[in-house]
């Protein structure tokens, strides 16, 4: 029976089961996207600032996934351009007189270039030597943020604050409702274009160059270039999101960035599904939420838990959250097309 | 001069450590071509083994030997146990279980033992102390070497030590000798654990325990088997030298000692970037 | 009196592909069998199937009347078989010696390893000269020599070996199969030999299988099959 682009029987393509099916993942979106937009309305101050965190980690994430999930490339060192975005914000906004709202892109296209630029030799490095140099790169992060020479402007060991701001045009929100829904328009804008690039031909060079090589050499994709290229859009997805969260934080300090921050957005890449996009979004709410309870329990918990789950996912679930639901969702498409 | 010579013998001291782990990192890559990213919690963990051994009385060396027997059992365990499953899996993968169990170690050790930093003993009397190096650097050195000298002679004399070697070289030919390729690789994690946790137990009076001590000693130990050469031991073990005669080096004339862990990372991306064989290891040509 | 290595029905897969479909072999007592066939036969893989390497068996396989087809490899060795691979399996970098002393690796008599250096010297007198030279430094004929000498470290009853002719000049390729032939009379090693070279195999041989495609198409003594001109020219090209 000849498929139609998304799995479902041509045959069926027209009739309505078959539209809901195509529909269906379409309509839930939306209505995750709606309840999305409602929440600054109806959460309290604490939870808010959780779920902008969330959504902050998911752009982090997202720029991850595009890295290691479709182009192959391991990174533990992703803290690092978080920091560089946040950093870029704060620096900004203390010395210049640039608008919040501009310093986000600045810290992108920062980013952008510090990823190209350090793709370009560890494009050289494959599976465990490259992660063995993002590794360096995260543990020594903090050390050069607390750099002597560069104190007058990152503010050294103690940090700098990044100033606060009210909601534009008036509009009657408060500072931290106006943030997350900031926040969410970014999410939004860079999710889709993430996804636009990966079903372009772009894209299936980036995955191409992920399983094979060789192959994409030989047909002609300059491996290099593509993979400096993807590096610094990772870099950028990540930076981004690294400038929104000094805005939340409204506090930028080398410590906050130690190789813990980079090995969390490891963890929730991988528990959220690597391969995937809306993986980031599960990963973010794993690594906002699970330190929360797990803390709780004791100071160690946070990370053994983080530990067994990356071994049981390793074992039961390597594609993740958002894969294993890819599975059943497949699982699900034929009898869904019979009623 | 004097300030020079006391930078370069305490570069030696510590080198002695990033050379037994460079050691133990490369007969784990060796073995099965993966980079332990654990190895430090596995030597952090013995060290507070022998820790808790010696404050519950034992004499210096009995609880050395124990932590030692104590690494040797447990690194053969989490090959048996945890890595063994992942033997033919993608790479990504195996980096996240090896992270997995670096996350699990430290948090274990930090609930068992506390996050607070404890002091260490040295059973090396103050009276060896010279002008140049403190007691326990000296006793160090002698440790690292004695201890690297051992596997040295292990590996080159005896048959067991053949064994592991032509198991980690050629494990289908190993077979065919009648070599039990499985429990070589499980002994050479023993015996990375048992290193690890003589370089944990040899740092820990001058870093102080607590549970991630051993995060730049492991950085350290990367770069000295990246500049050795990944794929040659005695490199690895000469590399850990000399990495630590250019982090002191670096750390009091160049860059100052906050910034000494990025020396490790320019010497880690550099040696990657123009020698990734090293000093003295060989490029392996994979055919396509 | 049973055979030393016999074949039953054996069917041989690499996962879920099947190369070798039941399969019927016999291997004497102090005989050499030669396995022939073209590329892609499933000569190699029967030699893994015995060893157990790598594949999944079905059916029997007995030596010395033991059945051996679920057994590991490094037990299976431990019966007296050695097996000299296709690209020789030599360890390259070890030492010319150290291979040597690998090849003896599960054996408990020490004092006669020491003689079986000696012998295997003999048998191979370059390997003596270049006994602390690294193993990949060797010529290809040098390192055939080197994984046969290694397999005879074992001191196997039966002798697996897997085109030992490959890629090696004419001159060098007749002093190897000289000296199998000594082997095989002196020691009464038995002998499962796989090769292309087909008239050098029946030179050497007491008895011929053909394989095609995972199936023996014709057996028989040695003698018989080369004397027949009819047969030689339909099965062997010649």
């Amino acid at each position: 029976m000849a498929l139609a682009h998304d799995g479902v029987p041509e045959t069926l393509g027209k009739t309505s089961a078959g539209v809901a099916a195509r529909l269906l993942p379409l309509v839930a979106i939306v209505a995750l996207l709606v309840l999305a937009c409602l929440v600054p309305f109806v959460a309290s101050s604490y939870r808010l600032l959780q779920l902008t965190t969330v959504v902050i980690y998911s752009i982090a994430l997202l720029g991850l996934n595009i890295l290691t999930g479709y182009n192959g490339q391991i990174s533990l060192g992703h803290g690092a351009f978080f920091a560089i975005g946040a950093y870029t914000t704060a620096i900004l906004l203390e010395r210049t007189g640039i608008p919040y709202w501009a310093t986000i892109p600045i810290a992108g296209v920062i980013c952008l270039l510090v990823g190209f630029l350090f793709g370009l030799p560890a494009l050289r490095l494959e599976g465990h030597y490259l992660a063995l140099s993002t590794f360096a790169l995260a543990v020594a992060t903090p050390q050069l943020l607390k750099f002597r020479l560069l104190e007058p402007w990152t503010g050294g060991v103690q940090g700098t604050y990044v100033p606060g701001f009210k909601a534009p045009f008036g509009l009657p929100l408060a500072w931290d409702q106006w943030l997350y829904l900031l926040s969410l328009a970014f999410a939004i804008v860079l999710f889709v274009l993430a996804r636009n690039l990966l079903r372009s031909n772009t894209g299936t060079a980036i995955i191409a160059i992920r399983d094979h090589p060789i192959a994409a050499a030989s047909m002609g994709i300059n491996i290099s270039l593509y993979k400096s290229l993807t590096f610094g859009v990772s870099a950028m997805y990540t930076g981004i999101a690294g400038a929104l969260g000094a805005l939340v934080a409204q506090f930028v300090s080398p410590d906050s960035f130690s190789i813990f921050v980079s090995l969390g957005f490891l963890v929730g890449s991988v528990i959220g599904g690597v391969a995937s996009i809306s993986g980031a979004v599960f990963g973010a709410f794993f690594i906002e939420f699970i330190p929360n309870f797990a803390d709780q329990i004791s100071k160690a918990a946070t990370w053994a838990v983080y530990g067994s789950f990356l071994i049981a996912f390793m074992y039961l679930m390597p594609t993740g959250v958002a894969g294993f639901l890819a599975r059943i969702w497949k699982r699900l498409r034929p009898l869904r097309a019979t009623c | 001069m004097e300030a020079f010579l006391h930078q370069l013998l305490s570069g030696l001291a510590n080198g002695g450590i990033y050379a037994s782990i460079g050691l133990a990192l490369v007969m784990i890559y060796q073995a099965t071509h993966h980079i332990n990213f654990a190895q430090g919690e596995q030597g952090m963990f013995s060290a507070y083994v022998a820790l808790v051994l010696v404050q519950a009385g034992f004499p210096y060396w009995a609880a050395f030997l124990l932590a030692l027997a104590f690494g040797f059992v447990t690194g053969v365990a989490i090959e048996r146990v945890i890595i063994r499953p992942f033997e033919q899996a993608p790479v990504l993968s195996v980096v996240v279980v090896f992270l997995g169990l670096l996350f699990i170690i430290n948090s274990l050790a930090g609930w068992l033992f506390t996050y607070n930093v404890q002091a260490f003993p040295s059973p090396f009397p103050p009276g060896l102390g010279s002008r140049y190096l403190s007691a326990h650097e000296i006793g160090m050195i002698g440790v690292t070497l004695g201890t690297l000298l051992l596997i040295y002679l292990f590996f080159r004399f005896t048959p067991l030590g053949l064994a592991m070697r032509a198991a980690a070289q050629n494990p289908d030919a190993s077979r065919l000798v009648g070599i039990r390729v499985g429990w070589m690789l499980a002994l050479g994690w023993g015996l990375a654990g048992a290193i690890g946790a003589i370089a944990a137990i040899m740092a820990a009076p001058i870093v102080y325990i607590e549970p991630n001590m051993m995060a730049g000693i492991l950085l350290y130990g990367f770069a000295a088997a990246l500049l050795g050469g990944i794929n040659n031991p005695w490199g690895a073990a000469a590399g850990g030298f000399i990495v630590g005669v250019i982090e002191n080096l670096a750390g009091a004339y160049v860059v100052g000692t906050e910034l000494k862990l990025s020396v490790a990372l320019v010497i880690i991306i550099v040696v990657l970037v123009t020698r990734p064989a090293g000093l003295f290891g060989y490029t392996i040509m994979t055919r396509v | 009196m049973t055979a030393l290595l016999e074949l039953h029905e054996l069917g041989v897969a690499y996962g879920q592909i099947p190369v070798i479909h039941k399969l019927s072999l016999v291997v004497e007592h102090g005989g050499i069998t030669a396995l022939l066939g073209a590329n892609g036969a499933g000569k190699t893989t029967l030699l893994r199937a015995i060893c157990n390497m790598r594949v999944r068996n079905s059916g029997a396989i007995l030596f010395e009347g033991r059945r051996i087809e679920t057994w590991q490899t490094e037990d299976i060795v431990r019966l007296g078989i050695a097996h000299v691979p296709d690209g020789r399996g030599t360890f390259v970098h070890l030492t010319v010696e150290e291979n040597l002393t690998l090849g003896a690796y599960t054996r408990r008599d020490r004092a006669t390893v020491a003689q079986d250096f000696e012998r295997v010297y003999t048998y191979f007198p370059r390997l003596r000269e270049r006994a602390q030279q690294q193993a990949g430094t060797l010529s290809g004929g040098e390192q055939q020599m080197l994984a046969i000498a290694r397999a005879l470290m074992l001191r196997p009853k039966l002798l697996l070996l897997d085109e030992p002719s490959f890629g090696l000049a004419p001159l060098v390729v007749q002093e190897i199969f000289r000296i199998l032939r000594r082997i095989n009379d002196d020691e009464n090693v038995s002998m499962l030999l796989v090769e292309q070279n087909a008239s050098l195999a029946l030179a050497l041989a007491t008895h011929v299988y053909l394989l095609e495609t995972g199936r023996v198409v014709m057996d028989g003594p040695a003698s018989i099959v080369s004397d027949n001109a009819a047969m030689r020219r339909a099965y062997l090209g010649y």
